[in-house]
């Protein structure tokens, strides 16, 4: 066990566990608004697949990012600043919650419209196998995009052309409101990819290690051009949907029981069972995720508003933004 | 300025495309049956050879998944040229264009541009029935962050190849399938016509006719006659439907005071429609009689040949129309 | 000490209805743990408590329906004191955050009112056509040779070629504001007077008939007239009038004019059938009373633009606004709600001296009320023979919609009006 990679893991899904929750305070006191969709209880997937990546890999994600973009290196206070809708935010509080995007950690956003992203992440990928680049784009998804039509033309085309994508498939059970049994035929996700012909297969979402280990691997086969992988990570989300969801569509036990052998739990069971609890200074990655996140609602509170003047800009390029 | 040869609408597409190629290696093809069949059109005929399967790619049957691809590849540095089939599929493709591609630099605070090139062949008047007559240009010209071109001469056919890939943002090209055969000069050392600008194809006094696309030589024909009968007309081309070129038009209708505009889409809700409120907007004390159009019959297009031609604008109807204008 | 209120869960949401309290005053509350819950239209939602602390008070009942942001108990943070007054909670509250201006269009405009240039506001012109006859000077109203013609621009062009006047009145309001207009009026008609030969001026004016008769011929032969008079003794009013005047200044003096339209309004109110339109082969009141009041114009003819919702009018309101069409009409500033929407025409020719007015209702009006001149004529009042100031009220009446006793009601309520001016405040 690599105590220090153990103690990064568990420093980053505190952070992101920390960040969320302040996340609802927030949102209750309507300093962010619009939709919020939050990560609790994912925070393993998204810190065991960001930490399989180099920094020249490309992030596509969803709407339920923020975990993910903080795990992938985007600085809290500029997600914060970006939700309270601050010019300093990652996306200079064009896009709120759903649309973090930022180029200088390559990560691609942030969309709205369950599947919309995944012809993209066909895109970026062909194009770092036509210039011939060493790079993995990193598909993040849910269970619930696995019905729409883009998720198959993509499956298809990724493993027809080749192309050097890791596609996560986050599955917490349940899309909006709909339980996975109501909106599959073939539950099984996995299998799903296996069908085009896409090496595909599953890990628990709670063990961060689990996942770390499991990404790292494929990563190592995409970049190695061994074609796309499908890793369908399994979790569960402690919280509704999004905020204003009263979760008629599930069982409170049920929840109870997710939350008994969720991310930090499961990592603490870990740690102990190895005797190494005490090295992991949970006191402090505590202190460290509350002045972190503190921190980073200064900054948003104190950041300035885009003037309206510039609502027209960047309908178009001024200049061309990249060769 | 070099030579001006005379060639077809579909070679001068073919030849710009070819010379962008070579040019440049970032640009490659993309679309249904451009590769082996050579274009649905035979507008990329031979260039698999040229160029290989790398650079000529035949995409299976997912538009939305080929356009996003092209999103996608835009992004991450090389400079697509997606071959949407026809117009009639772009459908499929929507949510790529509308939600990924052209709101992309806005939403992301300037941070991504989609330097993306679709081609799609468009228009009706072949009685290919109504899934396949659309003429969506006018449509799509309503979308923020694109920018949409409709070549009407073989010079802007070539032309506009090449300004869709120098610009940095997704443009859309439109060919419609009937010009592909007609001739015309070329000389492809000719300075371009800018994006946004549009175009006096014949110069008059008495009436403006506002039009793109294959409408372009109907209007031309309808002002021969309007001349045989003491009418000059002035047609203009506006081969550019976003940005629209509202300096062009605004002299247009302030040296004639009367205005025709052909649209070969349906009228309600229409490019035309769109024209004809800017006009209000700033030339309103020009005009001298209220506003006329040609555009497509509110149907969708039926197969029978009489029932098509007499639904799609034909030079007999701008001349009519052109005629109520000036009031004779 | 600080506030739990009612959180936003949801952009759409305004409000929630506390169902039941998680906790009791004095419990202890640690950070995250739900503290209530609240109904709202998607169902139960649990609600937390962002801080560490003790519930020093609920105050909120549960079945209250509770605004967003609404405060519903209060916190004590740990270690405290109990009986600390509150305090301003740590977050400031969402509406103390300094908000963005909402997302304005750019400063938009008022719509400037269209104003017709010229009285006859029924010409169909196109844009280029009126605004050249604007700035020619150019009257369209001579240009349309039936009510479905549009004037065209080359009809103004080869009207002002020809060299017709220009037009004393100035012109429509352009998107720039003229310079002041008044001066303007005083210069034109002399420097056209210079221009115009003798015969252009004549023709000019041969239109304007021809445009009359061609009117008039229409309504006497369409309209079946019947015409009623009576004498009405003006001196109480007048004298009235004068006490009122006393005392106030030029500007708030109430002329004869206006209390004689005053009366009339009044009048119409009591006899609404005179106030209105025969259309379609029926009568149809107005509920506005809209008086066409007849105004020389001075470069010659007549011109009866309407006061609009007279009947809203007190008598000093009535003065303004009687004062106030009548500058317009000499600057050309009519609009042309003011040129179409008479109700009915009250023809005052009593300053030319005529004692009775019998007129030529204006189609599709139903009734023209004459008033004549105020003169000193001989009165009866009881056995005793006396002066008074006599006016002649004249009313032409449309027969088919209405008939004498109508009319002779009317002028019945008029007089009685007048002789009762403290009525017609």
């Amino acid at each position: 066990m690599d105590i220090e990679l153990a103690k990064k893991f568990y420093r980053q899904m505190v952070l992101i566990r920390r960040f969320e929750e302040k996340c609802v305070e927030m949102y209750s006191k309507e300093k962010i608004r619009g939709f919020l969709h939050l990560s609790i209880g994912q925070e393993a997937v998204a810190v065991g697949v960001m930490h399989a990546l180099k920094d020249e890999d490309t992030v596509v994600s969803t709407y339920r990012e923020h975990g993910h973009a903080i795990a992938r290196g985007v600085a809290p206070e500029r997600v914060m600043a970006e939700l309270f809708g601050k010019a300093e935010g990652c996306t200079h509080g064009r896009g709120g919650s759903m649309h973090l995007f930022d180029a200088a950690t390559r990560f691609y956003g942030g969309w709205a419209i369950v599947g919309g992203a995944l012809p993209l992440v066909g895109g970026l990928a062909l194009a770092d196998k036509m210039q011939k680049r060493d790079r993995v784009t990193v598909s993040l998804f849910g269970d619930g995009a696995v019905a729409e039509g883009e998720f198959h033309e993509v499956m298809n085309l990724a493993v027809l052309w080749q192309l050097p994508v890791l596609f996560i498939c986050e599955n917490n059970l349940y899309g909006m409101g709909t339980a996975l049994r109501y909106a599959e035929s073939e539950t099984n996700l996995a299998r799903k990819a296996a069908a085009y012909g896409m090496e595909a297969r599953q890990v628990d979402g709670m063990d961060v290690f689990a996942v770390a280990e499991a990404a790292q691997k494929a990563a190592e086969e995409v970049r190695d051009g061994l074609g796309p992988i499908f890793l369908e990570c399994l979790t569960y989300r402690f919280r509704a949907h999004s905020m204003y969801d009263a979760e008629l569509y599930r069982d409170k036990n049920e929840v109870e029981q997710w939350k008994k052998k969720g991310p930090l739990v499961v990592f603490q069971k870990r740690l102990e069972e190895e005797g190494l609890w005490e090295q992991i200074g949970a006191d402090a990655a505590e202190k460290e995720a509350e002045s972190t996140v503190d921190a980073a609602v200064d900054f948003a509170e104190n950041g300035t508003l885009e003037p309206v003047e510039d609502l027209a800009k960047f309908v178009y390029s001024e200049e061309v933004m990249h060769g | 300025m070099g030579e001006a040869k005379e060639t077809t609408y579909r070679e001068a597409v073919r030849e710009a495309m070819r010379e962008a190629m070579k040019r440049d290696e970032r640009v490659f093809l993309m679309g249904e049956d451009v590769g082996h069949y050579g274009g649905c059109y035979a507008v990329s005929m031979g260039m698999l050879d040229e160029f290989g399967s790398e650079r000529i790619i035949d995409t299976p049957l997912c538009e939305s998944g080929f356009t996003g691809a092209g999103i996608g590849a835009a992004l991450n540095g090389m400079r697509p040229i997606v071959e949407i089939m026809t117009v009639n599929f772009v459908l499929l493709a929507l949510d790529q264009i509308m939600n990924v591609a052209a709101p992309l630099l806005h939403m992301s605070g300037g941070q991504f541009n989609v330097p993306l090139v679709i081609r799609m062949a468009t228009g009706g008047g072949k009685q290919l029935g109504a899934q396949h007559s659309h003429s969506l240009e006018g449509w799509l010209a309503h979308i923020p962050g694109l920018k949409i071109l409709t070549p009407a001469t073989v010079q802007d056919a070539y032309d506009m190849v090449g300004l869709a890939l120098a610009d940095p943002d997704p443009v859309l090209i439109f060919e419609n399938a009937l010009l592909y055969n007609e001739k015309g000069m070329l000389d492809t050392q000719a300075e371009p016509l800018p994006i946004g600008k549009a175009s006096v194809a014949r110069s008059g006094k008495d009436v403006s006719i506002f039009t793109y696309g294959i409408s372009l030589f109907k209007a031309l024909e309808a002002a021969k006659t309007l001349a045989s009968e003491g009418i000059d007309a002035e047609v203009v081309d506006l081969r550019c439907l976003r940005p629209l070129d509202d300096e062009t038009i605004m002299a247009s209708v302030r040296k004639t005071r009367r205005v025709v505009i052909v649209d070969e889409g349906w009228k309600s809700g229409s490019l035309s429609a769109e024209i004809m409120a800017r006009i209000n907007e700033q030339a309103f004390y020009d005009l001298d009689a209220p506003m006329e159009r040609v555009c497509t019959d509110e149907v969708h297009l039926p197969y029978a040949k009489q029932l098509e031609d007499a639904a799609i604008p034909q030079p007999v109807k701008i001349v009519a129309a052109a005629k109520k204008a000036v009031g004779s | 000490m600080s506030e739990f209120v009612m959180p936003s869960l949801g952009a759409d949401m305004e409000s929630a209805v506390l169902m039941e309290w998680k906790v009791k005053e004095g419990d202890p509350v640690k950070k995250g743990e739900v503290i209530a819950e609240v109904e709202t239209s998607k169902g139960v939602i649990e609600i937390e408590v962002f801080e560490t602390g003790v519930v020093e008070k609920l105050l909120v009942e549960p079945e209250t329906e509770c605004k967003v942001g609404t405060p519903m108990a209060l916190i004590r943070a740990e270690g405290e004191a109990a009986a600390e007054a509150p305090e301003a909670a740590g977050e400031p509250e969402a509406k103390s955050e300094p908000e963005a201006p909402p997302a304005e269009a750019p400063a938009e405009e008022a719509p400037e009112p269209r104003v017709s240039p010229e009285p006859s506001a029924e010409v169909r012109a196109s844009p280029a056509a009126r605004k050249r006859a604007a700035e020619l000077g150019v009257e369209l109203s001579e240009l349309a040779t039936g009510p479905e013609e549009v004037v065209h621009l080359e009809a103004v062009e080869a009207a002002a070629a020809k060299g017709t006047a220009a037009k004393p009145e100035p012109e429509e309001k352009a998107p720039e504001k003229k310079a002041d207009e008044v001066p303007k009026e005083e210069v034109t008609p002399k420097a056209a007077r210079k221009k115009e030969a003798p015969e252009k001026k004549a023709a000019q004016e041969d239109a304007m008939r021809q445009a009359i008769a061609a009117a008039m011929s229409r309504a006497n032969a369409e309209i079946p007239h019947y015409y009623l008079s009576t004498p009405i003794n003006m001196t109480p009013a007048l004298e009235w009038l004068e006490q009122r005047n006393a005392g106030r200044g030029i500007r708030e003096r109430v002329l004869p004019a206006a209390l004689l339209i005053r009366a009339v309004v009044k009048a119409l109110e009591h006899v609404p059938e005179l106030n209105g339109f025969w259309r379609d082969g029926a009568a149809q009141t107005s509920e506005s009373v809209n008086p066409g009041i007849a105004i020389a114009l001075r470069r010659g003819g007549l011109i009866t633009p309407a006061l609009l919702e007279a009947q809203t009018l007190d008598l000093d309101g009535t003065m303004q606004a009687l004062d106030d069409l009548i500058t317009r009409t000499r600057s050309g500033k009519l609009r042309s709600s003011e040129m179409t929407r008479q109700t009915v025409t009250i023809t005052n020719l009593g300053d030319l001296g005529v004692e009775r007015v019998y007129g030529v209702i204006y189609p599709p009006q139903v009734s023209l009320v004459g008033l004549g001149r105020i003169t000193e004529a001989p009165w009866a009042e009881g056995d005793a023979l006396c002066v008074r100031k006599v006016m002649h009220a004249t009313v032409a009446g449309d027969h088919r919609a209405t008939d004498g006793r109508t009319g002779a009601l009317f002028l019945d309520t008029l007089n009685d009006l007048l002789q009762n001016p403290e009525k017609l405040q």
